[in-house]
């Protein structure tokens, strides 16, 4: 089982992990509600932070890397997000030119 | 002939232990490649909700309902469960199971107290009349924010089955993949949480 992709973690990485998840989540929170910066910088902090934070999660936590079950895991997650870019992006790019094509709100 | 049976059963436990391609690990990706697909069903709600997220039908906004402190409470929780669980692992991979039951208690309570925090929020905008039936935003936010509460739950109940087939069976080939398959369930929920926190709650304030 030290084989299985949660079995190689150290005491080290999780407490690493967790002090770069508290740093991550104490940044975007502190940004929104300290209400110290614009709008604009606000999104892209949340969005730094929560991509950096996934990673986080992914390597120091669920220990993703390239050689787990050769790479199967890896090109399994890289094949979903490719599917979430499609029908996520998908939809927000079709609604939004409804919405332009229909002048509705 | 006993020498033989020593043998055999070495080779098992050392295939157990270090082979790539051992029922266990096959266990474990096979239930990474479920977590994908539930990660797909995330995306779809994360899409809906993007669509929907303005459409409030006179109906209050995020920023309107959206308490941060509570939210901040829960992801903290979550977070530190997901920290408590990855050392209820390190105790099972150094084989000691008091402290991997230990470990998984305290797992399951940070995951009960959001869990609360959670109930707290929906019943709270349910009583003001804010619940999933008021606007399209509503039913989207609830569906999504739901959707990863049940799972939470459900992964309490796993936790329960875990810890009571600890005690029953002890640590083994049967137990232990399963206390795998979890902690990849219970990480996998904290990163559609913190997915949720950030372009949910806080994108829905700024």
């Amino acid at each position: 089982m030290k084989d299985s992709p949660v079995a190689h973690g150290s005491v080290r990485s999780y407490v690493m992990g967790l002090a770069l998840s508290l740093l991550l989540t104490a940044i975007p929170f502190a940004v929104v509600m300290g209400d110290l910066v614009a709008a604009s910088t606000k999104v892209l902090v949340i969005v730094a932070a929560a991509v950096s934070q996934v990673l986080v999660q992914l390597i120091l936590f669920m220990h993703m890397d390239t050689k787990q079950e050769e790479g199967w895991n890896l090109m399994s997650l890289v094949f979903t997000v490719t599917i979430l870019g499609l029908v996520v992006g998908g939809s927000l790019w079709i609604m939004h030119h409804l919405h332009l094509n229909m002048m509705i709100g | 002939m006993t020498t033989d049976t020593i043998k055999h059963s070495d080779a098992h436990a050392h295939a157990v232990t270090h082979g790539h391609h051992d029922t266990g690990s096959i266990k474990v990706f096979g239930f990474w490649v479920y977590l994908m697909s539930d990660l797909v069903i995330f995306g779809t709600l994360f899409a809906t909700y993007a669509v929907l997220m303005r459409g409030t039908a006179g109906g209050p906004s995020g920023a309107e309902i959206f308490d941060l402190r509570l939210i901040l409470a829960g992801t903290l929780l979550l977070l530190v469960s997901s920290f408590t669980y990855g050392m209820a692992v390190l105790s099972m991979t150094a084989e000691r199971v008091t402290r991997l039951k230990a470990w998984l208690v305290v797992t399951f309570l940070l995951g009960a107290g959001f869990i609360a925090i959670e109930f707290y929020e929906f019943r709270h905008l349910i009583h003001a009349g804010f619940g999933p039936d008021r606007s399209a935003f509503l039913s989207a936010f609830f569906t999504l924010v739901g959707t990863h509460g049940l799972h939470v739950l459900f992964g309490l109940l796993w936790l329960v089955v875990v810890l009571v087939q600890l005690h029953t069976k002890g640590l083994n080939d049967m137990t232990r993949p399963r206390i795998l398959c979890l902690s990849l369930f219970w990480h996998f929920l904290d990163v559609v949480w913190i997915c949720v926190f950030s372009f949910v709650y806080l994108m829905g304030v700024v």
